[in-house]
C-alpha cells in the first residue's frame, strides 16, 4: 500500500524523523484555519499518489490564511494524471537553502534493502540514476544488521553531505530506518531531504510502500487505507476477500493462481484484437481452492461490474479436482438467480487438469444457455473475446 | 536424475499438524514421497498417519535422518519455523507459507547465507516434485511421469498447466521458486543446477512481471547455459503500480515489465512462447526436432 504524502509524514513523525507542522484539509476553510494555527506562510500541496504535483499546479505558495484558502479552493478537485485531488496538506513554508536527497527500499535483486543518497535532491531522482550515476549514492543494507549510526555515517560520507550536517543527517538516518523495520515498509523516500535557511535538516516530502503482508502485526494501518482512491467493485471484493484487480476492458476474467490469471489477461488481450480490440476488465485470482462459495462471490463481483459483456472462467485443476470447480460455477450461477441477479452475460469457461472429464460432463449437462466450455485456453480466449466484441 | 530432490530425499513437515500441513503431507506420501517426520512445537511425541511429531527441527533430523523441510507454518511464525531449520543445518527448506511479511524473509533468507549450510525454495511456492522420486510441497504429483524437461517458474498454477501441457514427455524437476519480492531460490539457481544435471535435456523457463530476475536469467544462460531453453513471460498486458495477486508481480515505471523480459530472453537466443500453450509446443518442437 502507498500512503498518501501527510500520511508519510506522520508516520516520520512518529519515528523522529524532524517534518514541518502541517495539517491535511477536504475543504478551502480547513485550510484556512489550519494556517492560521500555524501562523506564518505555508504550502498548499495536493494530496495524490503520483509525481508531477508542482508541474500540474497542485503546490502552491500562500502568505496568508485567506490566501490559503483561495489556493485550497483552486487544487481541491484538480485532476493530475487521472487522481483526482480530495485533500490538501497545509504545511508551514520553509526557506530552502539546499535539497538532497535519500530513502531505504527493498532491493530484490540483492536480497537485501537498500541505501540512495544524494546531495542532489528536488530533482527526479531516477533522471539522476541515469544520467549522473556518480552523484547517487547505492550502499547495500544487511536485512538483520540494519542501520546503525555507523552505517548511517557511511552512507552520508558516500553522498558526500557537507560537514556541518553530517550528525544531523545521520540521525535522519538512522530514524528513516527505523520507519522503514518497525512499520514494515518496503519503501522510505525523502525527497527533498532540506537544509533550511536557519539550519534545520527536514523531510520536505515522504513517499511510504507498506507491506500488506505485515498488516496483521500493525493495526492502526488499517486507517491508512485509502478508501475514496479505491475502486468500489475492489472495495467490494475485499470484502470477500478476493484477489481483484479492476482494469479498464470487457472481459471479466475469474481464474486460480496469479499466473495464471495474469497469463489469462495476456490470452485475452491478444485475441481481443481480433475483435475490436477488447480487453480484459478485472484480475480475479480465486486461489487454490476455488470452493463453490468462492466462485459464486467472484462471479457475483465480476457480473456486475458494468464493463463486463463476457466472462472467462478460466481454471486449472491442480490440487483442486476439476468436478468441484464445475459444481462450483453450477452453484454459483444457482445462487445468483436466487438472489435475485441472474445471469444475464456469456460465461465461457475453460476446465482442464485433475479430473477434467467429469468436470466437463457436469457442465454439459448443466446445459445452461449462458454458460459454455471450450476445451483449450487460447480457443476459450478468442471465443469470449468474440461474445465481448460482438456485444459492442 | 533430478536436482535436489531425489529417491533419497527424507522429508520432515513443519507444520504438520495443522490442517494444510496434514492436508499436504498425505498427498506427499500418496505420491510416493518419503514424509519420516512432522515438527510442531509443543506436540513432540504425537503422531499424524503414524508419522512421528517432534518438538524441535533438530530433534527430528537426528531420529529420522530427514534432510528436506517443507514449512507450512503460518505468517507469523514462519520466520522462527526457517531459522530454526537452519540452525538444525537441514541441507533444503522449502517454505510453502504464503502471506509473510518480506522483513522477515529478508531476515531468514540472511540468516542462511551467513549459516551457509541450507538452500531455502520460496516462500509462497508451490514447492519442488521430481516425478515419480520425490514430492516437497503442493505439486499435484499425478499430472506428469519423470522425463527429460526442467521447469522453473515463480507461479505455480502455470507450473501445472505446464507439467500438463507436456506430461506425455516428462519432467525430471520442477521446481515452483515462489512470486515473492524475495525468494531464497532464484531461476538462475535452477538454470545452473539443470544445466549440470545429467537427466534434463531442455528448460522451461516461467516468469512474470515485477523485478528484473528474468533480465538477470537471460544474461546467466548467455554465459553458462548450452541446454536449450524456452521461456514464457506472464503479464504483458498488466497496468503499471498495480499488485497482479503476487507480491511481487508488479511494473513499477519502467522497470519489471513482461516485454522487456520478454526481450531479454529473445536476445539470447531463449524462444519465449505468446502463451502457455504456445511455451509448450515450442518445447515438444524442440524435444522432438
Amino acid at each position: 500500500m502507498d500512503l498518501y504524502e501527510y500520511q508519510a509524514k506522520h508516520l516520520f513523525d512518529s519515528h523522529g524523523v524532524p517534518v514541518t507542522a502541517g495539517e491535511v484539509c477536504a475543504t478551502p476553510d480547513a485550510a484556512h484555519e489550519a494556517a492560521r494555527k500555524i501562523g506564518s506562510a505555508v504550502v498548499v500541496k495536493a494530496q495524490v499518489k503520483t509525481g508531477g504535483r508542482g508541474k500540474a499546479g497542485g503546490v502552491k505558495l500562500a502568505a496568508t490564511p485567506d490566501d490559503a484558502q483561495a489556493r485550497a479552493q483552486d487544487i481541491l478537485g484538480l485532476d493530475i494524471k487521472g487522481h483526482v485531488v480530495r485533500r490538501v496538506l497545509v504545511t508551514e513554508a520553509t526557506d530552502i537553502a539546499e535539497e538532497y536527497y535519500v530513502s531505504f527500499l527493498l532491493d530484490r535483486a540483492n536480497r537485501a534493502f537498500l541505501a540512495m543518497a544524494s546531495v542532489e535532491g528536488g530533482v527526479d531522482i531516477e533522471e539522476v540514476a541515469a544520467t549522473r550515476p556518480e552523484a547517487l549514492a547505492l550502499v547495500r543494507i544487511d536485512a538483520i544488521d540494519g542501520v546503525d549510526e555507523s552505517v548511517a555515517a557511511s552512507i552520508v560520507d558516500r553522498a558526500g553531505f557537507p560537514t556541518h550536517i553530517r550528525e544531523q543527517v545521520i540521525s535522519v538516518l538512522v530514524d528513516l530506518w527505523q520507519v522503514l523495520v518497525k512499520e514494515d515498509a518496503t519503501l522510505v523516500e525523502v525527497n527533498p531531504l532540506v537544509l533550511s535557511a536557519d539550519g534545520r535538516v527536514l523531510a520536505l516530502d515522504g513517499k511510504v510502500t507498506l507491506d500488506d503482508n505485515a498488516n496483521y502485526r500493525h493495526a492502526s494501518h488499517a486507517d491508512l487505507v485509502d478508501r475514496d482512491g479505491t475502486d468500489p467493485i475492489e472495495l467490494r471484493a475485499k470484502e470477500f476477500d478476493l484477489n481483484y484487480v479492476k482494469l479498464d476492458g470487457e472481459v471479466g476474467i475469474i481464474g486460480n493462481g496469479a499466473g495464471l490469471v495474469m497469463s489469462t489477461l495476456d490470452v485475452v488481450a491478444y485475441a481481443g484484437e481480433e475483435f475490436g480490440g477488447v480487453r480484459p476488465a478485472n484480475f480475479l485470482d480465486i486461489g487454490g481452492g476455488a470452493s463453490a462459495e468462492v466462485m459464486s462471490n467472484g462471479l457475483d463481483i465480476v457480473l456486475n461490474d458494468p464493463d463486463v459483456r463476457a466472462v472467462f472462467v478460466n481454471v486449472f485443476g491442480g490440487i483442486t479436482s476439476c468436478d468441484a470447480v464445475a459444481n462450483g460455477i453450477v452453484q454459483a450461477v444457482g445462487a445468483l438467480a436466487e438472489r435475485g441477479t441472474p445471469v444475464t452475460k456469456p460465461i465461457v469457461c475453460r476446465i482442464d487438469g485433475n479430473n477434467a472429464v467429469e468436470g466437463r460432463r457436469i457442465l454439459t449437462e448443466f446445459d445452461h444457455p449462458l454458460v459454455e466450455m471450450v476445451e483449450t485456453m487460447d480457443d476459450a480466449a478468442r471465443r469470449v473475446a468474440q461474445l465481448a466484441g460482438g456485444a459492442a | 536424475m533430478t536436482i535436489w530432490l531425489d529417491a533419497d530425499s527424507r522429508i520432515l513437515v513443519q507444520g504438520m499438524t495443522g490442517s494444510e500441513g496434514t492436508k499436504h503431507t498425505r498427498r506427499m506420501v500418496a505420491s510416493g514421497a518419503q514424509v519420516v517426520a512432522g515438527v510442531t512445537p509443543g506436540k513432540g511425541g504425537q503422531e499424524v498417519d503414524g508419522i512421528p511429531i517432534f518438538g524441535d527441527v533438530r530433534e527430528a533430523m537426528v531420529a529420522t535422518g530427514a534432510n528436506v523441510s517443507v514449512v507450512f507454518v503460518p505468517p507469523r511464525f514462519a520466520k522462527a519455523a526457517v531459522e530454526e531449520a537452519v540452525d538444525s543445518e537441514i541441507p533444503l527448506c522449502v517454505v510453502i507459507t504464503e502471506g509473510i511479511p518480506v522483513h522477515d524473509t529478508a531476515q531468514f533468507f540472511q540468516y542462511a547465507v551467513n549459516a551457509g549450510s541450507t538452500r531455502i525454495i520460496g516462500p509462497n511456492c508451490p514447492g519442488i516434485i521430481s516425478p515419480g522420486v520425490s514430492n516437497a510441497g503442493i505439486i499435484p504429483a499425478d499430472i506428469t511421469g519423470p522425463g527429460p524437461i526442467g521447469l522453473v517458474s515463480k507461479s505455480g498454477t502455470l507450473t501445472y498447466q505446464m507439467m500438463y501441457e507436456l506430461n506425455d514427455i516428462g519432467f525430471s524437476t520442477c521446481v515452483g521458486i515462489g512470486g515473492d519480492p524475495i525468494i531464497g531460490t532464484t531461476h538462475i539457481d535452477c538454470l545452473a543446477a539443470f544445466e549440470a544435471d545429467p537427466a534434463t535435456e531442455a528448460i522451461v523457463m516461467i516468469g512474470e512481471i515485477g523485478g528484473d530476475a528474468e533480465e538477470r536469467a537471460a544474461a546467466f544462460i548467455a554465459d553458462n547455459v548450452t541446454k536449450p531453453v524456452v521461456g514464457y513471460v506472464a503479464g504483458f498486458t498488466a497496468p503499471e503500480g498495480k499488485t497482479m495477486g503476487h507480491a511481487g508481480a508488479i511494473v513499477s515505471g519502467s522497470s519489471g515489465t513482461a516485454a522487456a523480459k520478454k526481450e531479454a530472453l529473445e536476445a539470447v537466443g531463449v524462444r519465449v512462447g505468446q502463451t502457455p500453450s504456445e511455451t509448450a509446443r515450442l518445447m515438444r518442437t524442440l524435444l522432438r526436432g
